[in-house]
Order: C-alpha cells, then sequence, then structure tokens
C-alpha cells in the first residue's frame, strides 16, 4: 500500500515534525480518558486511560480491530457518552460541559450512518442544511460541490434506502459536510464498503483536507487504511498502543520484512516460518509467504535446514507489520505453540494440500444465470471448486456474490443453470448437498444468550449429530478449538477471538466436506486473523475445500485461486499472483491486491454507481 | 426564519415525509380505526335483538293472546308457541330458543281476580349478559301490558313500583351507540403511544438518532418534532372515526364539536406523552410495541369503562382505573355524543387529562437527553 494521503500535501511532514511555535493548534486532547460498561454484572473497560492530541488540518487514524474501543472514544468525543474521568476537549471546548458547543461545529458519522431510507438523497440532505444552520440563499452551490464530490449528482430524486452500501456512506459523508465542520469524526466508514467505494471515500476526504484545516477523526479496523493518515492512534483492547506519523510505525519495522519463497508449498513454508524463533509473523500473501523477523533476530534464523532452498526478498514493511511487532510477545508465543501441536496432526496432509489440483471439482457452477423480475443478479456465470482448494469470490457490493452464495448454500434456485455441490445436484437434492456444507459469516450466526457448551450443543443436534457421536464432536471442538475454559460463559459476552472459534467450532460441528465463509475476518485483530487462517489453511490440508466470499482484500491473499465479479459477471479468475500480475503497468510494477481489484473492475468499463 | 424554527421545520417535514412514504404509520392511523369501528359497530353487539322465545300457553284465550301478541310485535323477540313446559324446555336445551314465558293454567284467573298474575321466565344463563338483557327486555314487556290492560279499565296501575325502564340518553338502547364513542378513544390511545413509541425507537435502531443527536438541535426540538405531526395525524385518525360514527353507524353528536375537539386534543397530548416515556424507555422497536400495547392499548380497552362498567369491577381495579387518561376520555366521549355538554361530566374529566397529559409529557421531557448512556 502505498502512502498515498501524504503524498498530496505537505502539511503532515510539518506536523510529523513537530515544529515549535508553528504547530497547528490541537482539535482533540484526551486527557487519561477513561470509561467502563457494566455487562452482566462486570465492568468492561472499554477505554483504560487514554492521552493524545489531534490536530487541525490533519487526517487522525484512529485504528483498532473491533472491540477496541474506537467507537465509544468517538461518542465520547462527541459527547454522547461521559467519561468515568479524566478529560476531553475539542476544538477548545471542555466536552463534558459544553456539549452543546462542540457539537455546533462538529460533523460526526456514527457507524451506521443517520440515513432517513425513505427520503430521498436531495430531501436528507435538505434536512440535514437545516439542523445545522445552513442558510437556503447558501445551498444551491454547497449541493453542487458535494454531489460533484461524490458522485452522486444524478441519484438525487432517488430514495436513499435503495442507494448502494458505498453510496449510502458517501452520502453520509456529504451530509456532515453541508456545513463545513471544524472537527470531523467518521466512525468506520469504509467498514462493508467495496474497494472502489473505499477509494472514493478516501479521495473526498482527501479533497477536503486541501480545501479546509477541518480536523479528521478516522476510524478503522483495516490496518492498511492507517498509511494513508497523517497520525495514528493505534487501538487494542482500550489501551493506546502507540501513536505518531505512520511513517514512524514502519520506520521501526524497516528491514525486518521479507518474501520467502521455497520449494514444499506456501502453507508447508508458511507453518514452519511461523515456528521458527526470531520470526515473529509469517503470513501467506499470494504465491510467497510474508515474513517479519523480530528486531535484532540473528541472521541464521533466516536458514531452515528442511527448506534448503529457502530465498528471502527484503520488502517495504507495513503498518501491519508493527501492529504485530507491538502486539507479539507472549501472546504470539501462544498462537506459535498452537500452530505447533496443530501442524503435528496435519503435518502429512498439509503438503497434499497444495497437490489437491489433481482432484475432481466439488463445486461445479455452469453458465448460471438468476434474474428477480428485470434485474439480473447473476449472468451466465461459470467456475469449479476443486477438493481442499481455497477458493475466494470477490466483487464490489451488487456484484452478485451473495446471490451466487445462496444459489450454492441451496437457497434460492437458479433461473438457467446448473450448480453441482460436494456431487449433488442443487437443484434436485439440495437438503442432501446442504448437509455436507458448513457456514460461518462475519456476524458469527452465534446465540449471545446462550453458553458457549449450549451453542455447541444446539449446533451439533442442527446438524443431527446424536448421542456418542455428539458427544465425541463436542468434546473434539472443546479441545480442537481451546474452548475448555470458556464452556460455561455466554457466547455473546465472549472476547472477539473467541467467538471466532466458537463460530468456526459450530460450523464444522457435523464435518463438512465444504466450507463456506462470508467475510470471516474483516475488522478481527491481525493475531486472531492469523489464527483463523491457519486453522483454515489446515482444514484445507486434509482436504476440505473452502469457498469465502469478501471485500476485504487481505483475506483475498489467503486464497489459492480467486473469482472477481461485478455486476453478476465474472470478470476475471485466477490465482492471486495473476490477478495481480494482470493489473501491473509500467508506473505500477508490484500492484498490491486492492488495485488489482479496482483495475479489473475499471477495466469491466462498469460505472462506480453499481 | 431563525436557526431553531428551520431545525424544527425541517425535522417536521422529514416525519411528515416519513409517515406519507410509509404505509404503517397511514395504516395505524386510519385503517386500523376504520377496522375497529367496522368491527365493534357491526359485528359485536350487547343488544339483544329478535331472540327466540319460547311461549307456553296452558290455557289459551283472548287475554293470554292479548299479552303474548305483545312479545309478537316487540322488536326484540321472535316468539313461538310451545304446547308443554317440557317441550319448551327441550328447544331450551338444543339452544333452539333462548328463553320461556310460561303462563300457568291459572293465568287469567289471577289477572282477571287482579291478585298477583304470574307469568314464568326461564332464561338460558350461559351468556350472563344476554340474559339479563332478555330478562330486563320480558319485564319492560309484561309491565307494558299490565299498564294497558289499567288503562283500557280506566284504573291506575296496581303495582306498588312502576318497573317501566326508562332509557334516557340512548332510548333506542343501542349498544353501538355507545360502544362506538368509546372506542375513538381506543384509537387515539393507539395512534398517540404505539405510534410515537414506535418512530422514536425506529430512528435509534435504524442510528438515525445518534446522527441527529450531534447536530445542533436540541432535545426539546426533536421532542417537539415528534409530538407535532403524530399530534395532527392523531386528530385525523380521530376526526375520520368521528365522522364514521355519525355518517355511517347513525350515533347521535348531541353536544358540541368544539368541546369534542378541544377534549380530544387534551387526551392526544395525554397519549403522545405516554408514547415519548415509552420511547425513553427502550430503543427497540419490538420491545416498544409490547410495552406500549400491555401498558397503554390494553388498559384503554379493559379499564377505560368503554365496554366494561368501571362501577362493577373491584374496587381496587376501580381505583386503578383513575390512572387511565382514556378512562376520563371515554366518560366525556358519551357525555358528548349521548348527552350533549354536561359541565359536570366534561370539567372535571377534561382537567383530569390536562394533568396527566402535562405529567406524561413532562417526565418524557425529563428523562430525554442527548446522550447515550
Amino acid at each position: 500500500m502505498e502512502p498515498t494521503a501524504r503524498e498530496t500535501d505537505g502539511r503532515s511532514s510539518a506536523a510529523a515534525g513537530g515544529e515549535p511555535g508553528d504547530a497547528p493548534p490541537a482539535a482533540i486532547r484526551l486527557e487519561d480518558v477513561r470509561r467502563g460498561f457494566r455487562s452482566a454484572g462486570r465492568t468492561v473497560q472499554a477505554l483504560a486511560g487514554i492521552t493524545a492530541n489531534a490536530l487541525r488540518g490533519q487526517v487522525t487514524g484512529l485504528v483498532g480491530p473491533d472491540g477496541a474501543g474506537k467507537t465509544t472514544l468517538m461518542r465520547l468525543i462527541a459527547g454522547l457518552l461521559r467519561p468515568d474521568s479524566g478529560r476531553i476537549e475539542a476544538l477548545g471546548f471542555d466536552v463534558a460541559r459544553d456539549p452543546l458547543d462542540v457539537q455546533a461545529r462538529l460533523g460526526y458519522m456514527p457507524q451506521r450512518f443517520g440515513l432517513y431510507e425513505d427520503l430521498t438523497v436531495r430531501e436528507n440532505l435538505d434536512l440535514y442544511a437545516d439542523l445545522q444552520g445552513v442558510m437556503p440563499e447558501r445551498r444551491a452551490p454547497r449541493y453542487a460541490d458535494l454531489m460533484h464530490m461524490t458522485g452522486l449528482g444524478p441519484f438525487t430524486a432517488r430514495m436513499a434506502g435503495r442507494l448502494s452500501g458505498g453510496m449510502k456512506q458517501k452520502l453520509g459523508l456529504a451530509c456532515t459536510l453541508l456545513n463545513p465542520p471544524q472537527l470531523l469524526l467518521l466512525d468506520e466508514p469504509t467498514v462493508g464498503v467495496d474497494p472502489v467505494s473505499r477509494r472514493e471515500l478516501w479521495q473526498i476526504i482527501e479533497h477536503l483536507m486541501r480545501e479546509t484545516d477541518t480536523a479528521v477523526l478516522f476510524s478503522t479496523a483495516y490496518l492498511d487504511e492507517a498509511e494513508r493518515c497523517d497520525q495514528v492512534w493505534l487501538l487494542h483492547e482500550g489501551q493506546l498502543l502507540g501513536s505518531g506519523a505512520p511513517s514512524d510505525f514502519s520506520a521501526e519495522m524497516a528491514g525486518r520484512s521479507f518474501y520467502a519463497v521455497a520449494t514444499g508449498g506456501r502453507r508447508a513454508l508458511q507453518a514452519r516460518l511461523a515456528q521458527t524463533a526470531g520470526v515473529i509473523d509469517a503470513v501467506i500473501q499470494g504465491g510467497h509467504v510474508r515474513v517479519v523477523m523480530a528486531a535484532g533476530a540473528p541472521p541464521e534464523a533466516k536458514m531452515l535446514p528442511d527448506f534448503p532452498d529457502l530465498v528471502l526478498t527484503p520488502t517495504a514493511p507495513r503498518f501491519e507489520d508493527s501492529f504485530v511487532a507491538r502486539l507479539g510477545g507472549g501472546r504470539h508465543e501462544a498462537v506459535a505453540a498452537g500452530s505447533r501441536a496443530h501442524s503435528e496432526a496435519g503435518a502429512p496432509a498439509l503438503a497434499s494440500g497444495d497437490r489437491a489440483a489433481a482432484a475432481g471439482p466439488v463445486i461445479t457452477v455452469r453458465q448460471v444465470t438468476r434474474r428477480f423480475g428485470d434485474f439480473t443478479a447473476v449472468d451466465n456465470v461459470s467456475f469449479e471448486v476443486r477438493r481442499g482448494e481455497i477458493f475466494g469470490l470477490l466483487g464490489a457490493n451488487g456484484a452478485g456474490k451473495t446471490t451466487t452464495f445462496r444459489m450454492l448454500c441451496g437457497l434460492l434456485p437458479p433461473t438457467q443453470g446448473a450448480l453441482e455441490v460436494a456431487g449433488f445436484d442443487l437443484r434436485t437434492a439440495a437438503a442432501i448437498a446442504r448437509r455436507r456444507i458448513g457456514y460461518m459469516s462475519q456476524r458469527f450466526s452465534l446465540y449471545g444468550d446462550l453458553t458457549v457448551r449450549q451453542n455447541l450443543n444446539f449446533f451439533s443436534s442442527v446438524y443431527r449429530l446424536t448421542g456418542a457421536h455428539q458427544r465425541a464432536r463436542l468434546a473434539w471442538a472443546g479441545e480442537e478449538f481451546a474452548l475448555g475454559p470458556m464452556l460455561e460463559a455466554k457466547a455473546g459476552e465472549l472476547p472477539l477471538g473467541f467467538k471466532q472459534r466458537l463460530a468456526l467450532a459450530c460450523a464444522l460441528m457435523h464435518d463438512p466436506a465444504i466450507l463456506f465463509l462470508d467475510e470471516p475476518t474483516s475488522g478481527v485483530d491481525p493475531l486472531a486473523r492469523r489464527e483463523f487462517w491457519r486453522r483454515i489453511n489446515a482444514l484445507a490440508g486434509r482436504g476440505v475445500t473452502v469457498l469465502v466470499t469478501t471485500h476485504f482484500l487481505e483475506e483475498a491473499e489467503y486464497c489459492d485461486r480467486l473469482l472477481i465479479m461485478a455486476q453478476g459477471r465474472v470478470l476475471n479468475e485466477g490465482t492471486p499472483d495473476a490477478i495481480k500480475a494482470a493489473a501491473r503497468r509500467p508506473d505500477r510494477p508490484d500492484p498490491t491486491m486492492e488495485e488489482a481489484f479496482i483495475a479489473a473492475i475499471e477495466a469491466a468499463a462498469v460505472p462506480e454507481a453499481a | 426564519m431563525s436557526p431553531a424554527l428551520r431545525r424544527l421545520a425541517g425535522l417536521m417535514r422529514k416525519e411528515f415525509l416519513q409517515i406519507v412514504r410509509d404505509p404503517s404509520a397511514l395504516a395505524i392511523a386510519f385503517v386500523l380505526p376504520a377496522v375497529l369501528l367496522l368491527v365493534f359497530g357491526y359485528g359485536v353487539s350487547l343488544d339483544a335483538r329478535e331472540v327466540p322465545l319460547a311461549l307456553v300457553v296452558q290455557s289459551p284465550d283472548a287475554l293470554t293472546d292479548s299479552f303474548t301478541g305483545r312479545f309478537a310485535q316487540s322488536p326484540y323477540f321472535r316468539p313461538s308457541s310451545f304446547r308443554s313446559i317440557q317441550g319448551a324446555q327441550r328447544a331450551l336445551a338444543a339452544r333452539q330458543v333462548q328463553g320461556i314465558v310460561w303462563l300457568q293454567s291459572d293465568f287469567t284467573r289471577r289477572v282477571e281476580r287482579g291478585a298477583g298474575a304470574r307469568i314464568g321466565v326461564i332464561v338460558d344463563g350461559v351468556d350472563a349478559n344476554t340474559a339479563r338483557i332478555i330478562e330486563g327486555y320480558v319485564q319492560q314487556v309484561w309491565a307494558g301490558w299490565l299498564r294497558m290492560r289499567a288503562e283500557e279499565r280506566g284504573e291506575a296501575p296496581r303495582m306498588v313500583l312502576d318497573p317501566e325502564a326508562r332509557m334516557r340518553f340512548n332510548p333506542q338502547v343501542r349498544s353501538r351507540d355507545y360502544l362506538v364513542p368509546g372506542l375513538i378513544a381506543v384509537i387515539m390511545t393507539l395512534t398517540g403511544a404505539l405510534l410515537t413509541a414506535l418512530v422514536i425507537a425506529r430512528e435509534w435502531e435504524r442510528g438515525t438518532m445518534e446522527a441527529l443527536m450531534v447536530t445542533r438541535v436540541t432535545v426539546r426540538e426533536i421532542l417537539l418534532a415528534k409530538l407535532i405531526p403524530y399530534f395532527l395525524l392523531g386528530m385525523g385518525g380521530m376526526a375520520a372515526s368521528v365522522l364514521m360514527a355519525v355518517l355511517l353507524f347513525g350515533v347521535p353528536l348531541r353536544g358540541s364539536v368544539l368541546v369534542l375537539a378541544g377534549c380530544a386534543a387534551l387526551f392526544m397530548l395525554a397519549a403522545l406523552g405516554m408514547g415519548l416515556l415509552i420511547s425513553s424507555l427502550t430503543r427497540n422497536q419490538f420491545a416498544a410495541g409490547q410495552v406500549a400495547i400491555v401498558a397503554t392499548f390494553l388498559p384503554a380497552f379493559i379499564l377505560s369503562g368503554f365496554v366494561f362498567d368501571i362501577r362493577s369491577m373491584p374496587v381496587p381495579i376501580q381505583a386503578l382505573t383513575h390512572l387511565i387518561a382514556a378512562r376520563y376520555f371515554v366518560s366525556i366521549l358519551q357525555s358528548v355524543f349521548l348527552a350533549g355538554n354536561i359541565r359536570s361530566v366534561i370539567v372535571p374529566n377534561a382537567l383530569a387529562l390536562a394533568v396527566m397529559a402535562a405529567v406524561f409529557l413532562g417526565l418524557a421531557a425529563a428523562r430525554a437527553r442527548k446522550r447515550l448512556d
């Protein structure tokens, strides 16, 4: 990811340099801010003493995984919550004492922005113009500006509820900008938004930063977005892990990141590297393994006797590397230990995972079309997924991913074409085919009021497991996913990482041949995501076929093959490396997955208002 | 226009657009009242009409004929003659008739002697309400016949007590005439409390409330912007219900429309206040709907005196009805529709409504805060 935000203006470098006397005034000042929430008799500390400053004319990234405390901090600054202790100053006002003074100068976009879905784009703008006291005579030019900036001009008469996810976010942003705010709080505006719309949102913000000296606080769970900010607050479990310019974060990682290649398969190599001393991070990225070494790791750490032809090529550090390094330590040891225990059982199968190409297809989609009235959601799509393969289905919002997914689950019949899952035709044997499928979504379809044990019991019963077999699977799930200590805790109160493990365990209770994953790790902290994909890799190594739908491109890197869809049609299919290679241009010799994805969509000349 | 007024106008315009575009709000305000009125106006009747009645006359003659003839003329009865009391009882058991009037063989002799004429009356008591009504009607017929005979002979009836029931205010004893006005109170509770509680919970659920809170808008403006549109909507539903009551069901409107409108406005404010208060307790549409129905709609239905007479309730329950705003409004409605502007009924009840409206709105305003915790 190239740091685009900092290329566009020079202000940030001055701010980061902190030239005395010339520093822009602080827009937000946090002094030891604490806030807890009572839940089921115990207090959860959402924010445990945050001290930080955000400056005018800068984009401050509030970066951290789900549950880090980002939304709580945003609400505290907006005056919607009161801190338990500490002091919050915004634009020179004490927020706890004068919330209205702050709110009069504030633009705030909550996670689900408050658009009125049964009002048109224009009516939403009118409402927020009234609320923000924009004089009628100033509206026409302001609307024109914002519609131009967001590309929503042609849609002013459309109901907000009928806009795509990305367009809704852009409209939400436009509504907060009607009366240019001095402080703009954006709570995860890019979550659930496809990469194309994500890029457009950032362009709007960059445009805003060129024209005003607004202070922007931008929260995100996508670590790659940190690199677009002038300053980053890195939040994890209510603690500020670090703050500073993104370059400061990556600078400390200089010379420690490598791409590793060796014969023997990338999954085996990744598993081996993950348990090598001196390696703090090893993740699959396309055809190679991306490795981050510990500071001062001895050079011999880079030698592996079982991979004699191992080649390490240095690469630029990412923001995520420093996050993993900061979190590292004990927790990483635990993950590595788990990985070791696991690879013993899975080791012989791991290698065969990469050889699975020889096996026949487990999922076959032949010329499938699905129409809803006049609207063609899926248009003549064909693909095959082989046994033990991890196959990714990528696309912007409205590309037809969900419809394809539902047809594969047998929940929706195709208008034309044939679908086969595990050898069963979904038109005639959907129920039998479904029994071979495990499903897990980002939303973790768990019952929050039931305990871990009750959830496992329930899901195993749903999959018709009984008696000794059911008990055996319950014991397996408890051990395999290390859920033992949490068996009697309510699922809704589990930490996110546990929740994710439980959701996966529930999806695997009936030992399915095929696993469907719907954005399984979006918003999850990088260590939990690594652990999750380690398990998925191991499953694939044992012959489980995995189908992933996502527009979180980090996840795409873990796939063996990808299919990019737009407007119901297949744009591109191939390995992550092949898809990235197809987007290679002289000015972009090493495109990221995101750049490749956007290039594929743009090459198909799809209008952004999909 | 001042910024505050413009904010209020903007919010209200939004609210009206939502009402117009979301069929559920209009359905609750207009379709539901119409359905309830039709069901209660046509379907539910507390009157007994054309009750099948068995007449057993053991020794028929001119006198008994003149008495049984009164039943044939009455709109309340559909009499049929039986030879024996046993036959009539079988018909009663088979539910072919709902009551038996039995003139024993000494009937004529006793009447002519003028000493203690008697009729036997047996009523199917399964439905206690209908049974009591039939009993009353039979007594009316009996008393009427006795009076007629007395007048024919030019003598004063020798009854110690004149059993003629004088039905004042509702001379035809049409239950529809008092059910329909009472129903208007129930309907307005629904539009006022349920709709308001639901639409505010909807703003929480969709995340729009959080966005509103972080503008310069004040809590008072948010509440007013909900109050005014739903007040107008509720009064619209009320007007439609009154029109339907008068034009379709022919319920008389004896009092003044102005008094009716004024009291309805007070009641509407109380109902809206309850809705706003509920919305400050829960931010979930499902829960808000449940609470609104249990806390406002059901009490208005059961404890307002609209169907069930408050005076026949146990004393503690009677005390409880004083907390139900609909109770006061039902009294006003029944008075304005059936009796006219009775000051002694309207003034105290209207005052009670004003107090309740002030309390609920005050509580709602005090509880509303521009914060999430």
